[in-house]
Parts: C-alpha cells; sequence; structure tokens
C-alpha cells in the first residue's frame, strides 16, 4: 500500500519523539521536550485557523489561560479529578469560542486580529485581577494529576520529566492525527477554499461564517488543552499564560515553522521553546533573538522555515 | 464634581499620549497599509532617550532632541529593513513582522539601558496647580500643548506643503499617486520618520508623569491601537478625538468603576465598535470588488 | 417551459452612479442566454447581484419559480446556481483536483466532527468526490494536471478549470463570466463545444463574452446593456441589427465583423 502524506507526517513525528531521548544528555530535556510538545498542541490548533481557514488570531492564550485556570480550580472547588479538569476547560473554551466566534470571524486583516488581541487581553485581565479566585498575578498551585503515583502502584518509576515528555507527545500526536484527518477533508477543502477565495467559496455553497467558526472552536479546545496539561506539570499556573506574549509565541510558532502544514508548525514549536531553554546563556538576549527571528523568517522564508527548507532542498534534488 | 475634573485632567492628559500614538499609526497606515506594533516602542525610546541623555551629562532640551532624532531614524532604519523587503506580505506576515520588531527593540533596550523604571523631573517644576478643587502638573500642560502643536504642524504640513500633499495623496490612492510622479517609496520612509519622532516626542514630554522602563512599549502601542481603531484606522482627526475619549473613558473607568480593569476599556470598546461600527466613528466604508 | 432564472427590475446604485438599471429578462432550460455590452455596462455587476455577491437596490431575482433576491450566495449554490469569474477566483493553493472537489461541498459537506476524527463516511465522501472530480478535469481537458498547484496554472487553463469547477455543483443555472478570454482559437473552438453540450443537457446558462464571434455562434437569445441598461434583446441577427447597439457598442468596425461572423 502506497504511503499516504499524511501517514508520513504522523510517523517522522512518532519516530522523533520516540528516538529524541536516546539523544538527551540529562533529565533534564525531557521536561523541554514536554514543553515543546505542549506548546505545539496549541499551534497544531492554529494550523487549523491560521494555516487552514486564513484566519488570525492573536488572543487565543486566553483559551490556553481558560484551560490552565480550569485545571487549577475546578479540583479544588468543584472537587472533580483533574482529568475531568481538563475536560471542563475544554468545553469551556469550546463555549466561550462559540459565542464570541461569530461576529468577531466577520472581520477581516488587522480588524480580526485586534479583536482577538483584546478577547485574548480581556481574559488575562480578569485572571490576573480576581485574584480572590485566581491568586492574582502570582499565580496559583495547581493539583497532583495523580498519573505518577498510579504509575508507581503498577510497579512503573518513571521521573515527572519523563511522564510529561510521553504524556504530552501521545497528546500531540493525536493532535495531529486529527489536524491531518481535517486536511483531506470536505471540512477541511472548504476552510482552506475560503482561504484562497472567499467570494469563490460562498458561490460553492460553503456556508463561509459557520465553517471559520468551526475553525475557530476545534483551535480554542487544542489551546485549551495545552493549557491544561501545561499547569498539571508545572503545578503552577500565572496569568501570563494568557498574555498577549504568548499569545504571539504561538502565533509566530505556527507561521515560523510553515503555516499550511502541521509538521512544519511543530518543527516552529520546537524551535521557539527550545531556543531559550537550551540558550540560557543567551538569556540577556532572548527578547532580540526571537524579535530578529520573527523578522527574518518573515521576510526571506515567507512559506516558513519547513516549507522553504523542503523547497530548497528538493530543488538541489532535482537538479 | 472636584473628582470629575480631576479625572478629566489626569484622562487628557493620557488621551492626548494615545492621540499621538494613533495619530503615529495613522500616518503609517495611510502610506503603507501597515498597522506598526512598534510605535509604542518609539513612545519608549523618546523617553528611556532622554533620561540616559541627561544621565550623560546633556542638558534636558538636548538629551530630548538627541532622543527623538535617535528614534526616527530608527524608524526609517526599521521601513528600510524590516518592511519594504516584506512589500506585498499577507496581513499575517506584516504583523509578526512589525510584533518582531517591538519585541527586537525592548529587549535591545533592556541590555543598551537597564530594566529599571525611570523618569526625570517636569519641565516647569513639580508643584501641582490648583483648578477647581482638582490639582495638575504642570506637566500635563505640557503633554497637552505639545500634542496640540504636533496636530496643529502637522495639519499645515498636510494641506499646505507639496510633500504633505504627496502624503495625502498616497494614502488615498497609491497607484494613482505613483502615476503622476509621487515617489511612494520615500513617502513610506518619511512616514516611518514621522512616526517614529512623534512617538518618541510623546515619550519625552509623558515620562515625568507615567515613568518609563524597556517593557512599556507593547502596552502603549495596543492602547494606541485601540484609539486609532475608535477613530476610524486612517483618519487623523479620528486619532486624536479617539485617544482623548480613550483617555478619558480609561480615568473615569479608574475613578469610578476599577482601578484594575481601566486597561479593559479600550479593548471592550473596540469589540463593541468593531461589531456595531466595523469602520470606527470616522471611517468610510469601501465596496468589496469582485 | 417554465424559466429557472428571472430577473425583474434589477437595479443597483453605486452612491449616485446606477451600475444597472431595470434590467428584466429570463433563461429558461437549455437556453444559451448572452449579455453584452461595451466596458461598464454593467455585465459583472448584474452577474454579482443574480449570484448573491451584491444586494440589489431594487428588482427580483427568482430561480427555478423562488423569490431568491438577496439571499446569501451559498443558499443560492444549494438552489442550483453555479459560475465563474470574470477575473479569477480559484483556490491558489490547492491543487486543480481539490478545487474541483471543492464544488463538490454540497454534496459531500456534513459533519464537522466525522471530518475530524477521519470516520469512514468521511473518507469514502473524499473518495467518491476525488473520482467525480477527475472525471470532471477530464471533460475540460486538464486531468494531466489534476496534482498541480492552480497557482502554477495558465490563465486559459485556470479559465476552464473554474468551469469544472461549477459543473461539479451539478447546477440547473450557470453564469459564465468571459469563459473564453485569454483562450487561442483552439481553445475557443473546445469551450464553445463544452457551452453548447451543457446547454443541452437542459441547464440554463447566462454568459457573459466579449469573442462577439463566439457569442453570436452559441447564443440562442442575447441581451445588450449600456450604461447599466438594456438597450436591446432578441435573437443574435436582431440584436446585431439593432442600430441602438451598433451605435453603442459595435461601431462601425464592430457591424462589419458581426456580419461577418453572421454570414
Amino acid at each position: 500500500m502506497r504511503l499516504k502524506p499524511k501517514h508520513i507526517s504522523l510517523l517522522v513525528l512518532f519516530v522523533l519523539i520516540v528516538m529524541a531521548p536516546l539523544f538527551f544528555p540529562s533529565g533534564f530535556y525531557y521536561r523541554v521536550g514536554a514543553l515543546i510538545f505542549i506548546n505545539a498542541i496549541a499551534v497544531t490548533g492554529l494550523v487549523i485557523l491560521i494555516g487552514y481557514a486564513g484566519q488570525i488570531s492573536l488572543g487565543h492564550a486566553g483559551f490556553v489561560g481558560i484551560g490552565a485556570y480550569s485545571c487549577a480550580l475546578a479540583p479544588v472547588h468543584l472537587g472533580i479529578s483533574p482529568v475531568f479538569a481538563i475536560a471542563l476547560g475544554a468545553a469551556l473554551s469550546a463555549g466561550l469560542a462559540w459565542i464570541v466566534g461569530r461576529p468577531i470571524l466577520k472581520l477581516h486583516g488587522y480588524y480580526l486580529g485586534v479583536a482577538t488581541l483584546g478577547l485574548g487581553i480581556l481574559i488575562s485581565m480578569v485572571l490576573a485581577n480576581e485574584a480572590q479566585w485566581t491568586g492574582g498575578p502570582d499565580g496559583i498551585a495547581v493539583p497532583d494529576l495523580g498519573l505518577r503515583g498510579l504509575l508507581r502502584d503498577w510497579g512503573f518509576r518513571v521521573s515527572a520529566g519523563e511522564l510529561w515528555y510521553w504524556l504530552a507527545g501521545a497528546v500531540l500526536i493525536a493532535g495531529a492525527w486529527l489536524a491531518l484527518n481535517l486536511f483531506d477533508s470536505p471540512t477541511g477543502r472548504a476552510l482552506r477554499a475560503l482561504h484562497g477565495s472567499d467570494v469563490a467559496a460562498r458561490t460553492m455553497g460553503i456556508d463561509v461564517p459557520r465553517h471559520k467558526l468551526h475553525a475557530f472552536v476545534i483551535s480554542a479546545v487544542y489551546a485549551s488543552v495545552s493549557g491544561s496539561l501545561l499547569a498539571l506539570m508545572n503545578r503552577l499556573v500565572t496569568p501570563d499564560v494568557a498574555g498577549f506574549m504568548h499569545s504571539v509565541h504561538l502565533v509566530t510558532m505556527t507561521v515560523l515553522g510553515g503555516v499550511g502544514s502541521v509538521l512544519g508548525a511543530i518543527f516552529g514549536a520546537t524551535i521557539l521553546t527550545a531556543l531559550p531553554q537550551v540558550l540560557t546563556v543567551f538569556h540577556q538576549y532572548e527578547h532580540m533573538v526571537l524579535g530578529l527571528v520573527m523578522i527574518l523568517v518573515m521576510i526571506f522564508m515567507p512559506d516558513g522555515l519547513l516549507p522553504s527548507l523542503l523547497k530548497r532542498f528538493r530543488g538541489r534534488a532535482g537538479k | 464634581m472636584s473628582d470629575l475634573l480631576q479625572f478629566l485632567f489626569s484622562g487628557l492628559t493620557v488621551g492626548a499620549v494615545y492621540a499621538l500614538l494613533a495619530l503615529g499609526f495613522t500616518i503609517i497606515f495611510n502610506a503603507s497599509d501597515v498597522v506598526n506594533f512598534a510605535q509604542g516602542e518609539f513612545v519608549m525610546l523618546g523617553g528611556m532617550g532622554t533620561v540616559f541623555g541627561i544621565a550623560a551629562g546633556l542638558p534636558v532640551p538636548l538629551a530630548a532632541l538627541a532622543a527623538i532624532m535617535g528614534t526616527a531614524f530608527l524608524g526609517v532604519a526599521l521601513n528600510k529593513l524590516a518592511i519594504e523587503p516584506a512589500r506585498g506580505a499577507p496581513v499575517v506576515s506584516v504583523i509578526i513582522i512589525t510584533i518582531g520588531a517591538a519585541i527586537f527593540i525592548q529587549g535591545a533596550a533592556s541590555v543598551l539601558f537597564d530594566k529599571q523604571i525611570h523618569r526625570y523631573p517636569g519641565f516647569s517644576g513639580e508643584r501641582a496647580l490648583h483648578f477647581g478643587g482638582a490639582t495638575l502638573l504642570p506637566q500635563s500642560l505640557w503633554v497637552m500643548s505639545g500634542a496640540a502643536m504636533i496636530f496643529v504642524a502637522l495639519w499645515v504640513f498636510f494641506t499646505r506643503s507639496l510633500t504633505g500633499k504627496a502624503m495625502l495623496a498616497t494614502s488615498n490612492n497609491r497607484l494613482a499617486a505613483a502615476l503622476v510622479g509621487i515617489n511612494t517609496r520615500y513617502i513610506m520612509t518619511l512616514s516611518f520618520g514621522l512616526s517614529a519622532a512623534i512617538g518618541a516626542f510623546a515619550g519625552v514630554l509623558v515620562t515625568p508623569i507615567t515613568m518609563t522602563a524597556y517593557n512599556v512599549g507593547i502596552g502603549l502601542a495596543l492602547s494606541g491601537f485601540a484609539a486609532a481603531m475608535l477613530g476610524g484606522l486612517g483618519n487623523p482627526v479620528g486619532a486624536l478625538v479617539g485617544g482623548l475619549l480613550l483617555g478619558i473613558l480609561e480615568a473615569l473607568t479608574a475613578g469610578y468603576i476599577s482601578s484594575q480593569y481601566k486597561d479593559a476599556v479600550a479593548f471592550i470598546l473596540i469589540i463593541l465598535l468593531l461589531f456595531f461600527m466595523p469602520q470606527g466613528l470616522f471611517g468610510s466604508k469601501h465596496a468589496e470588488r469582485v | 417551459m417554465t424559466p429557472l432564472l428571472e430577473v425583474a427590475n434589477l437595479s443597483i446604485a453605486f452612491g449616485g452612479l446606477r451600475a444597472v438599471d431595470d434590467v428584466s429578462f429570463e433563461v429558461r432550460p437549455g437556453q444559451i442566454v448572452s449579455v453584452i455590452g461595451p466596458n461598464g455596462a454593467g455585465k459583472t455587476t448584474l452577474f454579482n447581484m443574480i449570484s448573491g455577491l451584491y444586494r440589489p437596490t431594487q428588482g427580483s431575482v427568482r430561480l427555478v419559480g423562488a423569490d431568491v433576491t438577496s439571499a446569501e450566495p451559498h443558499l443560492l449554490a444549494r438552489r442550483g446556481l453555479a459560475r465563474t469569474f470574470q477575473n479569477l477566483q480559484v483556490f491558489p493553493s490547492m491543487t486543480l483536483l481539490e478545487n474541483v472537489m471543492v464544488g463538490h461541498h454540497l454534496q459531500e459537506a456534513g459533519a464537522t466532527l466525522p471530518d475530524l476524527f477521519g470516520l469512514p463516511s468521511s473518507r469514502r465522501k473524499t473518495r467518491a468526490t476525488a473520482e467525480s472530480a477527475l472525471s470532471l478535469l477530464a471533460r475540460v481537458g486538464l486531468e494531466k494536471a489534476a496534482f498541480r498547484e492552480a497557482l502554477t496554472m495558465s490563465y486559459g487553463a485556470l479559465k476552464r478549470l473554474e468551469i469544472a469547477r461549477a459543473l461539479a455543483l451539478r447546477p440547473k443555472i450557470l453564469l459564465l463570466d468571459e469563459p473564453a478570454a485569454g483562450c487561442n482559437a483552439v481553445e475557443t473552438e473546445e469551450i464553445d463545444q463544452l457551452i453548447t453540450e451543457i446547454a443541452s443537457s437542459g441547464v440554463a446558462i447566462l454568459l457573459v463574452e466579449h469573442d462577439m464571434k463566439l457569442v453570436m455562434k452559441i447564443s440562442s437569445h442575447i441581451i445588450a446593456l449600456d450604461h447599466g441598461r438594456k438597450i436591446a434583446e432578441g435573437n443574435p441577427g436582431d440584436v446585431a441589427a439593432n442600430p441602438d447597439v451598433i451605435a453603442a457598442y459595435l461601431g462601425q468596425k464592430g457591424q462589419e465583423q458581426v456580419l461577418h461572423a453572421d454570414g
């Protein structure tokens, strides 16, 4: 049987996730890996929104925040387990995206950018200001997921870093699988069509507002799950996860790697997450490097890193 | 009543800064269709530059002038190095480039200057003036009259000078402007330099009141952008009205409702406005051509 | 036979300019009705109103007997209207095959969740759509380029791609906006045949075209517009001989051309 691009992408991702630990010099890198995967989950959602449907969001960290604070607050106040808190956060994010999505997604370009930006900032402002619930700017502790204890009872001893590496890796593969399914499906084609030509898509019978909304809701759920995992891994969450800078990070990762492609976006998440972690020596210059990378990639590789590199590689192979 | 007056004073002061920021957005947007998220960094650089100029022993006017000139030069460089090479790129790319520039400038400022919060004394002393039970810093008068001066000067520039008219023509129709021999690339460069200088000037004026640090730019840019949107992106009068309105509403919110949520005003206003009046208070509607 | 498309007193004004002014006509199954007129006569604006992209200021549009004035484009597609565009509206970074697959949207689209989870029902639809899209591409002679991205193709090829994509909707009424623009003589000949073939299968066709030879040859009925107003209508011979039409549009040189084509 001939392998489809979807299966190749998933295989590459799987092999990379499984093989990477062989090259880890220390246990610290499991945490870096887990952080990369957690960001990549949110970014995969943005591939559906920005890459497929062509709609920008500068406020998706707001949904990351909802996912994260659900895991901090729901177990304490509602007495539900953290696993259900993840689902609750996803449902809340989806619900909010559903309500605000329809009016917001009527907007185009900068107007859409600034409306989503405002939405994200309002969410992060609530999280920072409602200190009696959220602990305010200092953040709040998050209950233990309990998975490590469970594994220990069964006789498996894993470090927290290892556990989160494999858990986030598994969720990422599932998320990538869903996004790749969508790409080559009736809905995915409709999204890519309205990205290419809004007018033509409408005359093809595509209900454009409905499809945009679905992409927005799906991407909000990805962001929320990413936030939940981040909170549960760090056992602490601060309003920064919902902040403007985190939104910008996520969009940059999405566009950096290659905005249409799931694998490219994961590549972008890897670079942008790993760089500051690995190059701690350059901590002082972190912002300068990030800003410079954003500018240079957009100018010289407008398709994103991975597609541009692949094109160059193919061009050379063809000669 | 004196409370209200007090809120109006502080609202007008901050509003004047927002109006200058919004004006900067407007000038660049008109020349190039770019929304420049690095606009707030210009304000930060104006303030920080002056702080460090004074620390280096320059008299205040010279330090301020150096800061404004330096920032204007940076604005030109930003256009030449980051915006022009990406001509024709999709909106998402341009947004990322200017946000990237903002982050880069912020990072550079933290290295070049420091990460402390700074201010310098007001130009006409620090003794507050009293009006009808409310107090007003003399520096607030500097801010308001400085902003008024810029708006008047620009109005003269746009309506009287050939270059100003060329900029207006470019904002109306870039292709037509190019066809009648206007150098639109030069207009773009000029607009970036001008916007940066106006931003830095606002920073010079307001730093004695609000203080400054390497990371204040993004927040200022978002508020200024909100003000520009409020007035209708691309309209200088809208920038003035939007800026003052936003400043006053923020001050009233802080005074009567909650100081924590004063920054929310801008975004709630924007979202409401986008839903109900997508072209802003002073915008015009364009039909989509198929 | 009842008309599939009825346009009555349709008007639209942009500012003070009446771009289309009180235009009425109808198109019956199997008919090819052409709209002619000089540039700026309002032909494309008329198309944009019929296909729901512009809201008319006056008048009505009826599709298959139902009033659809100002209805959303995607609802019109549901009722059997498809169109192509004068200045191409393809999906540039999708392959030709995917472009035509999008035309099957109404037949294949359903729920988002099955698509997300790649359920067999979703995959089956995609396979069926791909087959149908491939045969439509073959019909316009583009099957060899099925897996190339649209942005890599020539103007003439994309014109034909748009026809294939519109046919994918299985339309009852097809609006073709300058289908032969940018085509050479051989390609124009092929498009001529294709349009005649589509019409003979019972589709009502409304055509805007600048190639007068083509128009005179295939139209069953012609409507001439000038400055947004209908100045003449009738069979090709009558319209070509109409002095108003000649004055407004064809001119002396055009008249010779038409007479030549007619003969």
